[in-house]
């Protein structure tokens, strides 16, 4: 272990540089930001994931955020273990009819003000499941959605650029 | 001993049905074959339904030899296989949930996938409204025992599922699982869709394993279409399904010791993981290497860039991860969590006949690779590691085995990949055919059987290995303390919405 360690000194920073905030994605949340309450987030941001019926594939980019070469921590973004401690909804899925309710009492768990933010197709429309008789369709036919982030999954560099347009616009919105 | 074509002698063959037979039996005949699984004859690979029919697939594991076996129940009821044999259980459940077919003598007969939020029973079957059908959790007797709920929603990022343990003290004396929450009703949306369609659900059945699932999809289509693909895709779709494989094991044996509190292990097993992922992207297009396998062959070709960062990708993780490998093994604080905990039975495993590191870690040595030999791996040298320990050491050393034989295999693809188109056009039948096929993903095998008419998915069942997984998960997880959950789960790394479908 200590030699692992101690290469680890040595070797340069895997961590990518900064993405650009998303065009689109400022655009979406500079509207979102002015109906919801303002308040200072000390330039971070806690986010509760949430898997509302997706086939697993958008979590396994979104873990990825949490590497050495995404990093999200340094941005302030940080994953917290309950929605009581988050600012952001990150919601994944095509909303089953199963899991509606859970996605409802976690929303409303949440404190204000909060963000949700769809990710991938599916949760904006049902993507290629809408229509089923166990699927409600997107994430914004249950709760209200800020910003959608698509890809089928998104990279977590897509991810990235969207999150990064939400705490730009938190800031900015800031008193 | 009977042999499983004694079986088929009995009933009637299905024609245009391949490449393992399919026969319509009588109910003793059906009954025997339940008989014949109770005694660990042989091994359930699958059981599904039709709105008046009920199919099971069957696999003599001496034999390699695998058949399906169907009853026609016209008055919806047909014998229990799940009072006989357990890991028949919930699927027999979910027969009724979604077609009303009633399994008579099947000892719980609570509803499995259906929450009583569909609005409506039974959706692929004859659909009635919805009724409050009450589905009580197991019951528990004794002193001080108190039950701990947990989901849908988890504190980690992780699919919904719930989870009911009952603890004496610090020690679970029952785990009772509920599942369902990601059912999407893929296996309705299919019926009827188009081949393109259906290929591009088939690959978002489970997310990790879209390389497994449109590899086992297409190939039970160009079973039931008997098609030849071009030798190129046969090896490409090979390489493919290997990277799916090392970027998985890779990225759960440092999540597993991440749940052991041993985060170094988990940064550096990620950077490997999320190296593999850009190779693909640079090689293929897709990070996840979703939708490149099709019926017929493949959409994307690999050009000579392509193959140079895959090996260089390669040569890395070939030097880096026998590091981490003695890491593993060189740390006594995460040992003490691994070793000895979640065992599960070697009984117990082929009795599920569980697939992938849950079977091959407690002494089951099935790979679909080695057993059914499918091509390119006829052609290929590999080993399929088998331990007999159970326990989750065990899980994770079958893993890190298999990085290794998947780092070898894709050395020996790119070595002999042949020339060649990927493609060859899919030519419809008008006439209704059938195909089955078994592809061994990351986590096990998975298996699909559909048929074909008129160019449209008539019927299309998927059944991922998770569905003989998550109930051992059950048993493993007995007289273990609650912190060791997410450590004997992570080791199992079920699917669910490869098995809530």
């Amino acid at each position: 272990m200590r030699k692992l360690l101690f290469q680890s000194l040595f070797r340069r920073p895997l961590t990518e540089a900064v993405p650009a905030a998303n065009d689109a994605a400022l655009a979406e949340v500079a509207t979102a930001l002015g109906r919801v309450a303002r308040r200072r987030l000390g330039r971070s941001l806690s986010i509760r994931e949430i898997d509302a019926g997706s086939c697993n594939g958008c979590e396994l980019e979104i873990h990825a955020l949490n590497n050495a070469y995404y990093d999200v921590e340094r941005f302030g973004l940080r994953f917290v273990a309950s929605p009581r401690h988050a600012d952001v909804l990150m919601v994944t899925g095509p909303v089953t009819k199963n899991m509606r309710q859970a996605l409802e009492r976690t929303y409303h768990a949440t404190p204000n003000p909060k963000w949700v933010v769809a990710i991938g197709d599916c949760a904006r429309d049902g993507g290629c499941f809408a229509g089923s008789y166990a699927v409600v369709g997107g994430v914004a036919e249950v709760i209200p959605v800020d910003l959608h982030i698509p890809g089928c999954p998104p990279t977590p560099t897509e991810m990235l650029k969207g999150l990064l347009a939400l705490m730009e616009q938190a800031d900015a919105v800031a008193p | 001993m009977p042999s499983l074509i004694d079986l088929m002698l009995e009933g009637r063959k299905i024609p245009q049905a391949g490449p393992w037979p399919r026969v319509v039996v009588d109910a003793s005949v059906w009954k025997f074959a339940a008989s014949e699984l109770e005694h660990g004859r042989w091994n359930l690979l699958g059981l599904w339904a039709e709105p008046s029919t009920v199919h099971m697939a069957i696999m003599d594991e001496r034999t390699a030899e695998v058949a399906i076996v169907s009853l026609d129940c016209p008055d919806r009821h047909y014998p229990s296989v799940g009072e006989h044999h357990p890991p028949a259980l919930r699927l027999e459940r979910t027969n009724n949930d979604l077609f009303g077919l009633v399994a008579d003598g099947l000892p719980d007969t609570r509803p499995w996938l259906d929450h009583n939020r569909w609005g409506m029973r039974f959706p692929l079957g004859d659909r009635i409204d919805a009724l409050p059908t009450p589905a009580p959790y197991l019951p528990v007797h004794g002193d001080g025992l108190h039950q701990i709920a947990v989901g849908p929603v988890h504190a980690g990022t992780i699919e919904p599922g719930h989870f009911r343990f009952t603890a004496s003290g610090e020690t679970v004396v029952r785990l009772e699982e509920r599942l369902g929450y990601a059912h999407k009703g893929v296996e309705g949306l299919m019926a009827g869709a188009s081949l393109k369609r259906a290929a591009q659900l088939a690959g978002r059945v489970s997310g990790d394993s879209t390389v497994a699932y449109s590899y086992a999809f297409s190939r039970a289509t160009e079973a039931a279409l008997e098609l030849v693909i071009p030798d190129r895709a046969v090896w490409l779709r090979a390489l493919l399904a290997e990277l799916e494989r090392l970027a998985n094991h890779l990225g759960d044996i440092g999540a597993i010791c991440n749940d052991a509190s041993f985060a170094l292990m988990h940064a550096n097993c990620s950077i490997l993981r999320e190296s593999v992922l850009r190779a693909s992207n640079s090689a293929f297009g897709h990070r996840l290497l979703r939708d490149i396998i099709v019926p017929g062959g493949l959409t994307h070709d690999l050009d000579e860039d392509g193959t140079g960062t895959i090996r260089a990708t390669l040569d890395n993780i070939g030097a880096r991860f026998p590091e981490l490998v003695e890491l593993y093994d060189n740390t006594a604080s995460l040992q003490d969590r691994t070793v000895d905990s979640g065992v599960l039975k070697s009984a117990l495993a082929r009795q599920y006949a569980a697939g992938g590191y849950v079977g091959r870690g407690s002494g089951r040595p099935f790979d679909a690779r080695r057993t059914f030999a499918y091509p390119p791996y006829d052609r290929l040298r590999f080993e399929v590691p088998v331990l007999n320990e159970g326990d989750v050491n065990a899980r994770v050393w079958i893993r890190v085995r298999e990085v290794e034989q998947s780092l070898s295999l894709v050395e020996q693809i790119l070595d002999r990949l042949p020339e060649g188109s990927i493609a060859t056009p899919v030519t419809q039948r008008h006439e209704a055919r059938e195909g089955l096929a078994i592809v061994e993903g990351f986590r096990g095998d998975v298996l699909v059987w559909l048929r074909l008419h008129d160019g449209r998915i008539e019927r299309c069942h998927l059944r991922d290995p998770s569905w003989f997984q998550w109930p051992l998960l059950e048993a493993v997880i007995e007289n273990n303390i609650v912190a060791d959950f997410p450590l004997c789960n992570k080791s199992f790394n079920c699917s669910y919405s490869g098995h809530d479908l």
